[in-house]
């Protein structure tokens, strides 16, 4: 099997940023250079050409935090539909979380996810398991077994770890077993309401969350990432407080490393008006000025990571009274497009979006993600130019709970590429 | 002018002249409260239903008095007698009611924007009962019938609105209200009563209960619910009242015909001491009794009056 993909920008930050041909055999990147001709005529092996002029390719995308809801809930999502809805969003890797039914905290939960997932021959899927046993918060998971069964990372995300103390024990045996620990920052006695505290929630007679109930538990993991001296990943940053936070703590050489969602530099709690639960996720949409932090900690590096938190709900949770509204959005589809809005607006470079979306969610989870000859085959090819208008009915996610429905946006993932395999293409 | 809207979902989204038209009507249906037979035919072979998602007895009551004085059929149904208990989802529900082809969906609930949400799914009018803390848009135009009715004028008066502001739909409704009919409105009560931006609204903030009522023409007392005792936002009932309840020594801070208004039901000796509650400026009474015109109102607005009475 021979894929050549012909006069693209090849841009792998750090390390390529040239127009050239890539010669791509059984899965493996075996040429990087111009070939002569249009066309390698007497190459008999050639089973493909992609045109990618005008286009950029890039390491492939990687998105370190989604829900797949399966095992457990698949009328919202399953693996393969959220594995094609993630190919059509550009990415060739997702993290999935383990808030399934039953929890991703054994080997058996980890083997049918990485199992299931095989099957399609499309995006990798790397689960994330549990930091505590059925996201409890009381006892750790079997963080050992887990890494074996093929988990890269733990997290209770949807849930705090409250216990501090678990907390410091989980960073500490995941250094041990070579596993990441994601945090859900959250203090839970703050956070009892249903959208940002803030002049929308006054108004609309909501109880508001307010941002300390974020900041105040970054605060916390970044102590305990002092004290045990791991690595801890922030997931899903909504305040500027957390941007300070983190900030600081990186300018000390604190050991962290954060994310946002495009929801967070995009969005508003205005978004919430006429009780939009499309506009409903935990945390919740801030205030503009910590829109305009969260932007400015992406464009300095304070946040590494552009990650969805991609979170299918049916109208089932979402077609509901705003306060018993499921929180989450779904995101795969939409997150590139976001992302190349930030570089139309100047906010980030073209490169520091695909180190955003790629190289630097890759290094956090201990994977390598590099153009080169011998590297696998995992690349995204981007169109910056070409507009579209999202349509979630036409969507690839089982569900429909996004707030960016008939936005129109500039630029789109044209191919995501996986081990040599075109996974996805524009039609 | 003719009536267009069909929903009364808050009191943001009413023009000073549709409150205008609205507290006129109820001024001129008052009368019919008063008679020896309290019944005319307006609204007869009209349905209104009563859907009480939250305990109410007094708002309930009103609303179902006022369609019978009309001659409309009124029915009541809560969640505990509703299919909302069998696990039918709250669209659903609304959805059998409108085909049951009712003409004014009267509806309370416990969660903000559960109006919206339904006017967005039927076709019937809708009129919010009060929805969480957001809005309670029948309670502040009975208010301010009633400040009117003494008052005369709206515009120019000072009100105060006292005491758990971050919890009260009353209240909101309330601000907004008198706000875009020209009066001046002052907050005050515990800084953990005093909701994130409220002062957007177009009300003056205070912690200092004198500072709030002095020189007012109208003092509103907001009801302290015990419950929230639980999530820290006063020490006890005793300090409340000491500090925040409104007492004959505080109304003298007023003008001496200041109106003394309570939403009900009043807890006396907490937020508001009986012999206050029982003033001779103590309105509170003539609330209750305008309720049942305003709500006339707006069922003879809302239901087709307007059309039936220029058939006449």
């Amino acid at each position: 099997m021979r894929l050549i993909i012909k006069g693209g920008h090849v841009l792998d930050p750090g390390n390529i940023d040239v127009v050239t041909d890539i010669k791509i055999d059984d899965g493996i990147i075996t040429d990087l250079k111009k070939f002569e001709s249009d066309l390698p005529d007497n190459d008999t092996q050639v089973t493909r050409i992609i045109d990618a002029g005008g286009c950029f390719v890039v390491p492939g995308l990687i998105d370190m935090h989604v829900h797949l809801r399966d095992p457990g809930q698949e009328y919202k999502e399953s693996i393969e539909t959220g594995i094609h809805a993630a190919a059509a969003g550009g990415f060739t890797a997702v993290c999935c979380m383990p808030n399934t039914n039953p929890v991703n905290d054994n080997r058996q939960v980890t083997e049918y996810i990485i199992k299931t997932a095989g099957q399609f021959h499309s995006v990798k899927v790397y689960p994330v398991a549990s930091i505590s046993r059925g996201l409890k918060g009381l006892e750790l998971s079997e963080y050992g077994e887990l890494k074996e069964a093929g988990a890269v990372a733990v997290s209770d995300d949807g849930l705090p770890v409250s216990d501090s103390q678990l907390m410091r024990r989980s960073l500490e045996y995941a250094k041990g077993v070579g596993l990441k620990v994601i945090s859900h920052c959250e203090d839970p006695n703050l956070s009892a309401g249903a959208m940002n505290e803030g002049l929308m929630a006054t108004r609309m007679g909501l109880a508001g969350i307010p941002n300390a109930s974020e900041s105040i538990m970054v605060m916390r993991d970044i102590a305990l990432c002092e004290l045990t001296g791991t690595p801890v990943h922030i997931a899903h940053v909504s305040t500027k407080e957390s941007v300070h936070a983190i900030r600081d703590a990186k300018s000390r050489g604190v050991p962290v490393t954060a994310e946002t969602a495009p929801h967070y530099f995009t969005l508003t709690d205005e978004a919430v008006r006429k009780y939009n639960t499309n506009a409903k996720m935990n945390p919740p949409l801030r205030s503009i000025v910590d829109r305009d932090e969260i932007r400015k900690g992406l464009a300095d590096g304070t946040i590494d990571v552009i990650a969805t938190d991609h979170a299918p709900h049916s109208v089932l949770e979402k077609e509901v009274e705003f306060d018993r509204a499921a929180n989450g959005i779904i995101g795969l589809e939409t997150s590139l497009s976001l992302g190349l809005k930030l570089v139309e607006e100047g906010v980030i470079t073209f490169e520091t979006l695909i180190c955003k979306m790629s190289k630097n969610p890759s290094k956090i989870i201990g994977l390598s993600r590099d153009i080169s000859v011998g590297a696998p085959a995992d690349l995204t090819i981007i169109n910056p130019t070409m507009s579209h208008t999202y349509d979630v009915e036409k969507g690839f996610s089982k569900s429909k709970n996004s707030p960016f429905n008939g936005w129109e946006f500039k630029g789109m993932a044209v191919y995501a590429i996986v081990n040599g395999r075109v996974v996805f293409e524009s039609k | 002018m003719t009536w267009n809207r069909k929903d009364i979902l808050d009191i943001e989204s009413l023009t000073v002249d549709e409150i205008k038209s609205v507290l006129d009507t109820a001024d001129g249906l008052k009368e019919i409260s008063q008679r020896s037979i309290k019944k005319v035919p307006t609204l007869r072979g009209k349905t209104v239903i009563l859907f009480f998602h939250e305990p109410s007895t007094r708002t309930r009551l009103s609303f179902d008095i006022a369609a019978k004085r009309l001659s409309a059929d009124s029915i009541s149904i809560s969640a505990s007698t509703s299919s909302l208990v069998k696990g039918e989802t709250l669209i659903d529900t609304a959805r059998n009611l409108e085909s049951m082809n009712p003409d004014v969906v009267v509806m309370r609930h416990s969660s903000a924007g559960t109006p919206y949400l339904l006017s967005q799914k039927i076709s019937t009018p809708i009129i919010n009962a009060g929805d969480g803390m957001h809005a309670h848009p029948t309670q502040a135009l009975l208010d301010m019938m009633t400040v009117r009715e003494h008052k005369k004028e709206l515009h120019g008066l000072r009100i105060a609105i006292v005491g758990d502001i971050a919890h009260s739909r009353v209240a909101r409704s309330n601000i907004v209200g008198f706000r875009k009919m020209g009066a001046k409105v002052r907050l005050a009560g515990p800084p953990t009563m005093i909701p994130k931006g409220i002062e957007s609204l177009g009300a003056d903030v205070t912690y200092d209960f004198e500072e709030a009522i002095d020189g007012v023409d109208v003092i509103m007392v907001l009801r302290i619910q015990k419950e929230r005792q639980r999530n820290y936002l006063f020490p006890s009932e005793r300090e409340y009242a000491i500090r925040y309840g409104l007492n004959m020594a505080r109304i003298k801070k007023a003008k001496p015909d200041a109106l003394i208004m309570h939403p009900g039901p009043l807890n006396r000796g907490v937020e508001i001491t009986p012999d206050v509650a029982d003033h001779i400026n103590s309105v509170i009474l003539n609330q209750v009794t305008n309720g049942v015109a305003l709500r006339m109102a707006l069922l003879y607005l809302l239901a087709g009056g307007v059309r039936n009475a220029a058939d006449h």
